[in-house]
């Protein structure tokens, strides 16, 4: 029996069961590729989607239980958002496959605390595991996107 | 398409036998006929500035990359080079990956189309040099014939070609004249003090948009019309077979397509990963452990102890000299230093797990995946098909991280789905996915290796006689790279360190002992545990001798003539300055891999009973720079890998079975705890080295260092942290 999701701003109909979690949903029926698998049990952040603004591991999220909320994904951040044009400014991505998992969590502490410290950054990355090791640009480009001056932020966003 | 010729199975022995007899690997001489081999049946066709470039009719820049990118930044590195000596717009330049192709995209290091052994810039400096430079040429030829001018009046910046009368055209205006151009065979490179991008932080990554937004390829993201997703039960115990399984309950899953046998395990195939993923968990099989390895890890580092000891005879296995001078035999007095130092298997675990598409018919076989070794995937896929290995067609997406594990002699995982293909067969696509679990307990692990070392210090405190035992398991033994004299995966950083070099006798001795267990390269192989014993063995000796650590090595260096390590030596004290707070101790550590030095000065306290890892200050001699934020990246990373492990790195078998199936038991580095990592190159106008995976093995030893500074105990066993 098709459900109803909301993703991205729009209403979507889906087809999975009711217990499949959101990131297969997203992936494979929806194909939006952008939320990552990574270990399944919440522990690396590569699946990381907004569900009604809060950074959340879409690999434990069934969509049976996602009617009426608000997903955002990756690709529905509003055109380039001032973390990816810091992404880029910092060269943070190396094999790149994290990335939209750090950028989800990043973009939700940026929505609640526009100027995190070092210690709001260290708590609200730390459950994004990147095996390459970007650990010191991602904090790097979270200050570079939380200094820019709100003009440029609005230009960018 | 039918055309395919079919050679029998034992056609592609004897092509393998060519592989294995025209060496493969980096050191590895005769290999002229290998590539020859391999790209029969491959499309050689390419455009009028040959195979490695080519230029849009609006004049953006196309390079192609015979390396896969799997995070290290060769794509930027080598389209710079071209781009350098094209004097291209580097802001119209991209980077797209080469198809595989033995014969012209050969790794000119290895013998093989491959990435590995941080070899991506070194092994294409100068076939990239002349790439961009020819290409400038026929720009200028065709501009000096536009114009009726000298050509070498003419000067080209920034995809721009002029001449002091004025005259100017972009090489999108030049691009008709200059395809009829014949590129020069020689053409004349730049004097490397002209350079004007490559050695600037201009040179930055090409793929940071694509990858901030979502929008990379990676296996993972592929999709194709009718395509399945294959999942596969493998054995729990390495050399398990299956004896029987009951797919009952995997069949009632909705999705699920079919269940068969495979050499591996047994496959599911449903129409998506969830499908694929709960039929999979659903399988009953019956494993038949007769040539399983079905000891603990702790069983076979017990067997590894008492080998090094002497208290087990070696049997069967024998002791294998790496390096000796001198007399083996130590001398009667002496101060006398013992050391052993153990090491865990450990998995690459990147962020991607494995996986391949694979499309098998009547037609040339079709992989996507992230190809490390496209020539070792050409020729298994070959074997399991039946044709010629240069008519398997690869796609090479980005590879979700790698550090060594997409490149396995029996392309283990391609392989795998290529059986699934095959059988389900007609060219359908099939997605094979690794589950976190299959990756993590799947094997190609670093080597459990044992260093067990005794030096006997002379009258002046410098190291009389080193002796210096290795218990390893083989990377090397029934590849196709094998049969050398030694194994030297196993023994690189102990063979050849400028201490050994300094000590009149030396007695290195290698022993490696079998197991079912599958062993492989991870990110600087040898070095993950040669560096540590040689590092944390010289505080050691130091302190013995009651020296500082940096003079004692000072002098080691200077009595073996080692320059490059007694200049990054000298970078990395410059740099670091005055000593930190009360309650952080400092460590130091120096290594050369992959013809790259690189020094650590680590700065280390203790917190609640683990080791916090503040400001690590590095320095690099990796020869020319090409791109020095992509060094200081590879160090960043690759210093972050290394202290991975060495804080909580450990894959630890029970009964043969592995412990940590996922990220919650095998523990990795997160951003709280990753160091703040300071990287000086020191300037140098040589060929360039590696950059990859020498920012790996040091940091572990200097923070060994350091603790040893802090508790005056030494580091027995890695990793750090046991909970």
């Amino acid at each position: 029996m098709p459900m109803t999701l909301n993703i991205n701003g729009a209403d979507v109909s889906v087809t999975a069961a009711p217990e499949t979690p959101l990131l297969w949903v997203l992936r494979d029926e929806l194909q939006l590729t952008g939320a990552k698998y990574g270990c399944g049990i919440a522990q690396c952040g590569a699946c990381t989607v907004h569900l009604d603004g809060v950074a959340m591991r879409s690999c434990q999220a069934p969509i049976g239980t996602l009617a009426g909320v608000k997903i955002t994904t990756i690709e529905g951040l509003k055109g380039l958002n001032p973390l990816q044009h810091a992404w880029v400014e910092a060269d943070v991505p190396q094999c790149g496959y994290c990335q939209s998992g750090q950028i989800m969590s990043a973009a939700a502490l940026l929505a609640k605390k526009p100027h995190p410290s070092d210690a709001d950054i260290d708590a609200a990355m730390a459950g994004n595991i990147c095996r390459c090791g970007c650990y010191q640009r991602i904090r790097e480009a979270i200050n570079i996107a939380a200094a820019m001056p709100p003009a440029r932020r609005a230009a960018v966003a | 398409m039918n055309a395919l010729a079919m050679p029998s199975r034992r056609d592609l022995m004897v092509i393998a036998s060519a592989a294995a007899g025209g060496g493969l690997l980096i050191g590895c001489s005769p290999k002229a006929l290998l590539p020859d081999i391999m790209s029969l049946g491959a499309d050689d066709h390419f455009g009028p500035f040959g195979p490695f470039l080519s230029i849009a009719p609006d004049g953006w820049v196309t390079v192609v990359s015979k390396h896969i990118e799997l995070g290290q930044g060769n794509h930027a590195g080598l389209a710079a080079i071209v781009a350098e000596e094209l004097d291209a717009d580097w802001n119209k330049v991209k980077v797209v990956q080469a198809p595989a192709n033995t014969k012209v995209y050969e790794n000119l290091g290895m013998g093989a189309q491959g990435t590995g052994g941080s070899s991506a810039i070194n092994n294409s400096w100068d076939q990239l040099r002349k790439v961009g430079a020819a290409g400038r040429a026929m720009f200028v030829t065709a501009a000096a014939g536009r114009w009726s001018v000298k050509p070498e009046e003419i000067t080209v910046k920034d995809s721009i070609v002029s001449h002091p009368s004025g005259k100017q055209a972009s090489f999108a205006e030049l691009l008709a004249d200059a395809v009829k151009v014949a590129p020069p065979a020689s053409p004349t490179l730049k004097d490397p003090r002209t350079f004007t991008l490559i050695g600037t932080d201009r040179v930055r990554r090409k793929d940071a948009g694509l990858k901030a937004t979502g929008t990379a390829q990676y296996t993972q993201d592929v999709h194709r019309p009718k395509m399945l997703t294959a999942m596969v039960a493998h054995s729990p115990r390495f050399g398990g077979k299956v004896k029987s399984f009951d797919d009952g309950a995997a069949r009632k899953v909705p999705g699920v397509v079919d269940v068969f046998q495979i050499p591996t395990g047994v496959a599911v195939t449903a129409e998506n990963t969830w499908a694929a993923r709960q039929g999979r968990d659903a399988l009953k099989v019956a494993w038949d452990d007769t040539k399983a390895e079905t000891r603990s890890s702790e069983t076979i580092l017990a067997a590894y102890k008492d080998l090094a000891s002497g208290r087990e005879s070696p049997g069967n296995l024998r002791w294998q000299s790496f390096e000796a001078h001198g007399q083996a035999k130590p001398p009667a007095g002496g101060k006398v230093i013992e050391a052993s130092y153990d090491f865990p298997y450990l998995a690459h675990a990147p962020m991607e797990p494995m996986n391949c598409v694979a499309e098998i018919g009547d037609g040339p076989p079709r992989i996507t995946t992230g190809s490390q070794i496209p020539t070792m995937d050409q020729l298994n896929t070959a074997m399991i098909v039946g044709c010629l290995p240069g008519q398997v067609q690869i796609e090479t997406l980005f590879a979700g991280g790698s550090f060594g594990r997409r490149a396995t002699f029996k392309s283990d995982y391609v392989s795998e789905c290529v059986h699934i293909a095959k059988h389900v067969g007609g060219g359908r696509p099939v997605k094979l996915v690794w589950a976190r679990e299959d990756d993590m307990t799947g094997g190609y692990y670093r080597p459990l290796t044992h260093h067990a070392v005794r030096v006997t210090l002379g009258a002046d405190g410098y190291p009389e006689h080193w002796r210096h035992r290795i218990v390893t398991q083989s990377i090397m033994k029934g590849s196709p790279m094998g049969g050398g004299k030694i194994d030297g995966t196993a023994v690189e950083g102990a063979m050849g360190s400028p201490y050994l070099d300094a000590t009149p006798n030396v007695d290195g001795q290698l022993i490696q002992p079998d197991s079912p267990v599958t062993v492989l390269w991870w990110r600087s192989v040898g070095a993950t545990h040669t560096a540590f014993a040689m590092e944390h063995t010289i505080d050691q000796l130091a302190r013995a001798a009651g020296k500082d650590p940096a003079d004692y090595r000072r002098a080691l260096y200077q009595n073996a003539g080692a320059d490059r390590h007694l200049a990054v030596l000298d970078m990395v004290l410059a740099k670091a300055g005055p000593a930190p707070t009360k309650g952080w101790a400092r460590g130091l550590a120096i290594h050369e891999s992959f013809g790259s030095v690189v020094g650590q000065m680590a700065e280390v306290k203790l917190e609640g009973g683990e080791p916090k890892v503040g400001r690590v200050v590095t320095a690099i001699d990796c020869g020319r720079a090409v791109s020095p934020d992509q060094i200081a990246a590879q160090m960043e990373g690759g210093t972050c890998y290394g202290l991975s492990a060495a804080l909580y790195g450990a894959i630890t078998l029970k009964d043969g079975i592995v412990e940590q199936k996922n990220f919650d038991a095998y523990r990795v580095l997160r951003i709280h705890e990753a160091p703040r990592v300071e990287t000086y190159i020191i300037p140098s106008q040589a060929h360039p080295s590696g950059v990859g995976e020498p920012g790996t093995p040091v940091i572990a030893p200097a923070v060994a260092n350091a603790l040893l500074a802090l508790t005056g105990k030494p580091t027995t066993r890695l990793p750090f942290v046991t909970t």
